[in-house]
């Protein structure tokens, strides 16, 4: 596995580090090891693709690095806090305050109007409403729907709606954005677009964990991982320019 | 997240699904309508009651003759025999037996047909002493009462109730005119004032003539005997004396004692008790029926509830992912639930207090809603929506995120 020659010179944590992580499911008898022995690192301002095929566990991994569910064994530290351990209410502070998540069904709030639907992760920071307005106004101008504030979702192409979720992800300014097959339900025009966008973000220093089948989805990462039966393997290699 | 925020969120949710949410409501609304005006009728017919009651006179006693028993054995009703004569009366109206009596008037009646000017009037005529005018707290409106004087004389003199004049002879003054009781002409002598009571009937429909004269014209066959005497005691204080006294003078008079007692003696307060306990088992029961109505209501609350929490899988999901708390989605649909019983019962209360001011004049009675009703109105409401919101509440908030995520 990788060195991680910025940790051992004690300067600044790893935003992920997963060391040998486990995660079972148990269905009565039967145990199903959907993630085993995973160690994955990640420094700040990296944009790492996890690719696989379907079943091989890398929606479980991203559920765990979401900190949307819990490692079975093995350490989990995000941005330096052990999170493997944590409360689910503790694990809602910490999906709130560094992650920003990109769910390949958009997840958007069909009711609410596109600022609304970005201001949500600031709701339950406990920010107030014109504090809300006024980031999730500049998030959405941020991706490029600066004219599209007051849009519900269903008034929006996929391509925008997509772009309103990213919207959602950096309005906290969190640390981590996880998107999960963000192109899944994307034409190749809004796969562009959005994937455009990744590579702006990541320019702009964020860090980056992307979730993927698709090679060249894939391929706009620096890093590539792959999982198979649960387990990582890592491809090195440089991104083409 | 803040309570304005929680309240927001809520009230979106309410108004994105506007006519579930009405029907929902719906339920609540009529559950608490129907209890207000079920209790408020029930209260009004008790109130109107004692009201009637109490316009019989103050501080009033009824002595009634005890039932008859035939040679075969059946007993006829209270009041069937004829027990109490004059002479119990003026026992009764002796202070040195019944100090605590401060007036009595012994009653006799019956139904005769009135006539004047050539219109005929049945009503009850009334055989008494000029005492009744201050036991049943009455006054004579024009003209006079006859006086105890007039009762060692037979004069065929008669005060009329308001109602009757009215009849006999329209916007004329009685007073002074003739009218004939059966076949025999009397004078009236005076109008009684009005009352508006129909307890023991209509108080402004009879016709009041002396005692002696009441047995000699009117009804030669009641000799001695009285239907009724009526005791004033001389303050509240004193009714239970008063009571006690009329009971051992009658006692002692009659020869009887308490187990063979051959008349009954009722206050006021007994009459309204017994008045009030049929029409309060009857709003207990329409109120009951309206209370499961409202308890329906509340079942449909928790179930719109159920299905708006599985409908909204994704959506809790979603939330839960960007950070709330499972007690904040808990705090979420309890709210929403609380709201949707607490629109329930304002509307409630708003109809009930309007029901409250267009029954009044269907109905001839009045159907108060006290501030207290309203109050527990509203209170049920929300502890309703409370109640109803716990269980679907308490199931969203213990949605994992992912399952909440994965669900289509």
């Amino acid at each position: 596995m990788s060195a991680d020659p910025i940790r051992r010179l004690g300067d600044i944590p790893p935003i992920l580090q997963l060391e040998d992580v486990d995660k079972v499911y148990r269905s009565g008898s039967l145990e199903v090891a959907a993630v085993r022995g995973v160690t994955l690192t990640v420094q700040e301002g990296e944009f790492v693709s996890v690719m696989g095929p379907s079943g091989s566990g890398k929606s479980t991994l991203m559920h765990i690095i979401g900190c949307l569910d819990t490692p079975t064994s093995g350490s989990y530290h995000l941005a330096g806090e052990d999170v493997s351990t944590m409360r689910e209410s503790e694990l809602a502070d910490v999906r709130n305050r560094r992650i920003g998540f990109v769910f390949q069904q958009f997840n958007l709030l069909s009711t609410m109007s596109a600022w609304r639907n970005v201001e949500l992760p600031l709701v339950y920071a406990g920010l107030p409403r014109a504090e809300r307005r006024r980031r999730a106004v500049d998030a959405l101008a941020r991706v490029g729907l600066a004219d599209r504030v007051d849009h519900r979702p269903g008034e929006l192409s996929g391509g925008q709606q997509q772009r309103v979720s990213v919207a959602r992800a950096l309005v906290t300014d969190p640390q981590l954005i996880l998107a999960d097959e963000p192109t899944g339900n994307l034409d190749s025009t809004a796969t562009a677009d959005v994937l455009d966008l990744f590579d702006e973000l990541q320019a702009q220093g964020r860090t980056i964990v992307l979730i993927t089948h698709e090679h060249d989805v894939s391929a706009r990462a620096q890093r590539e991982v792959h999982m198979r039966d649960g387990m990582l393997l890592e491809v090195d290699r440089v991104r083409a320019p | 997240m803040t309570w304005p925020e929680t309240l927001r969120t809520a009230w979106e949710a309410i108004s994105t699904r506007r006519m579930r949410s009405a029907l929902t409501v719906l339920g609540i609304l009529i559950g608490i309508a129907a209890v207000m005006l079920t209790v408020g009728l029930g209260q009004g017919a008790q109130q109107q009651v004692a009201s009637q009651i109490g316009k019989l006179g103050s501080n009033l006693l009824i002595v009634s003759p005890g039932s008859s028993t035939s040679l075969t054995g059946v007993r006829g009703g209270r009041g069937s025999a004829t027990t109490l004569t004059t002479a119990d009366a003026a026992v009764l109206a002796d202070p040195a037996v019944a100090p605590d009596v401060k007036a009595v008037a012994p009653t006799s009646s019956t139904s005769a047909s009135l006539t004047a000017n050539g219109t005929n009037w049945t009503t009850t005529v009334v055989g008494t002493t000029p005492d009744w005018l201050e036991v049943r707290a009455r006054s004579v409106a024009s003209g006079r009462m006859f006086t105890d004087s007039e009762l060692t004389t037979v004069q065929p003199e008669v005060v009329l109730g308001a109602t009757t004049a009215q009849e006999l002879f329209g916007v004329r003054d009685p007073v002074g005119q003739a009218v004939a009781i059966g076949a025999q002409p009397f004078t009236v002598i005076g109008v009684l004032d009005t009352v508006g009571s129909t307890v023991g009937g209509d108080q402004d429909d009879q016709a009041i003539v002396p005692a002696t004269t009441y047995a000699t014209l009117v009804s030669p066959s009641t000799g001695t005997s009285v239907s009724t005497i009526y005791l004033e005691a001389t303050t509240s204080d004193t009714l239970s004396a008063a009571y006690q006294e009329a009971t051992n003078a009658l006692l002692t008079g009659h020869g009887v004692t308490a187990a063979t007692a051959d008349f009954s003696i009722n206050s006021q307060e007994s009459i309204v008790q017994t008045a009030t306990s049929t029409s309060r088992t009857l709003t207990v029961l329409l109120g009951g029926i309206a209370a499961i109505s409202l308890l329906v209501g509340g079942i449909g609350v928790m179930n719109i509830m159920l299905v708006s929490v599985t409908e909204r899988i994704r959506e809790i999901g979603l939330r839960k992912a960007l950070g709330a708390t499972p007690r904040i989605i808990r705090r979420q649909f309890l709210t929403e639930a609380t709201v949707l019983g607490l629109i329930g019962g304002l509307l409630g209360l708003a109809l009930g207090i309007a029901g409250s001011r267009v029954l009044p004049s269907v109905l001839d009675q009045p159907v108060p809603i006290s501030a207290l009703a309203a109050g527990l109105a509203l209170a049920i409401s929300l502890v309703i929506g409370v109640v109803a919101g716990v269980y679907p509440a308490s199931r969203a908030a213990r949605l994992s995120p992912i399952d909440a995520l994965r669900s289509e």
